[in-house]
């Protein structure tokens, strides 16, 4: 029997919308206050859903204390209180909450073995939340 | 196709343990969740049934019957229960927030009429849960 497992975290860090691509009259226009030079900051919450069979002797679909682990390493104390302009995943994409999405996707499926990958959903605010499944269709 | 979820809540303790691993492998595997005196959660389920509405009743499914049924099969038997002592199923499954979500299922689907079962997320915490959609 095959089950999906969501777990959700919390981190906090700033970052500021600019393309290289555009003029400063354009990336004003296109990105408003989020375009301050100075940059802002978010609580980011984001939630990462595993599936797989729920394996009998454990009653799971992989141990919660491997996600917690990865998910610190790898995403946590990466992104947690940083400028997300000034890391390497964000040199020549613009650090958008869309794109800080894929770029969680990508660390779990990368390095995340215990379960399969379903999906990242992360809220930028209250009011604002973005999921990616990969080549997937979001499942409801 | 139109998608109804009922939310519930219940509050129950509960243990991890397989007696097949030794008590070492347990402690390991379970951690905290291996104390033998159990702890506590309140739990949140949402229930989503899915089905064409009905042209008469403009229903997917009666409200008041999905709720009967949620109380009778899993409610009553799950509310303020030591699981692992008290609910059959996890005298033999663990009842990990997974087992938890294919009981839940289990228990309810054969009793639904019209509409048909699609999904049951059950919440441990607020940052914790499992759906499960019968697979």
């Amino acid at each position: 029997m095959k089950a999906h497992l969501t777990r959700r975290y919390w981190f906090s860090a700033s970052h500021r919308l600019h393309s290289d691509a555009m003029s400063e009259e354009e990336n004003r226009r296109t990105y408003g206050k989020c375009n301050n030079p100075h940059g802002h900051g978010h609580n980011y919450a984001f939630e990462v859903t595993v599936s797989g069979p729920v394996d009998q002797a454990t009653g799971m679909v992989c141990n919660l204390v491997d996600l917690d682990d990865f998910v610190h390493a790898q995403i946590l104390e990466r992104f947690g209180h940083e400028n997300l302009n000034t890391l390497q995943a964000f040199r020549r994409r613009v650090p958008t909450t869309e794109n800080l999405c894929r770029e969680i996707f990508e660390i779990l499926q990368r390095g995340f073995t215990a379960a399969h990958l379903e999906k990242v959903r992360l809220e930028e605010t209250m009011m604002n939340s973005f999921e990616y499944a990969g080549e997937a269709e979001v499942r409801r | 196709m139109v998608y109804l979820t009922r939310k519930a809540e219940f509050s129950a303790s509960h243990y991890y343990h397989n007696p097949q691993f030794t008590a070492e492998e347990n402690r390991r595997i379970f951690g905290k969740c291996n104390n033998p005196n159990g702890h506590g959660h309140n739990y949140t389920l949402e229930v989503t049934v899915k089905g064409e509405v009905d042209p008469r009743s403009g229903f997917v499914v009666d409200l008041k019957q999905l709720k009967e049924i949620l109380n009778r099969e899993v409610l009553d038997a799950l509310d303020h229960r030591f699981l692992n002592k008290e609910v059959p199923e996890f005298a033999t499954r663990i009842p990990t927030t997974e087992n938890i979500a294919i009981s839940v299922w289990q228990r309810l689907q054969s009793r639904l009429e019209r509409a048909q079962l699609h999904r049951v997320r059950v919440y441990e915490t607020p940052d914790l849960f499992v759906d499960y959609y019968g697979e």
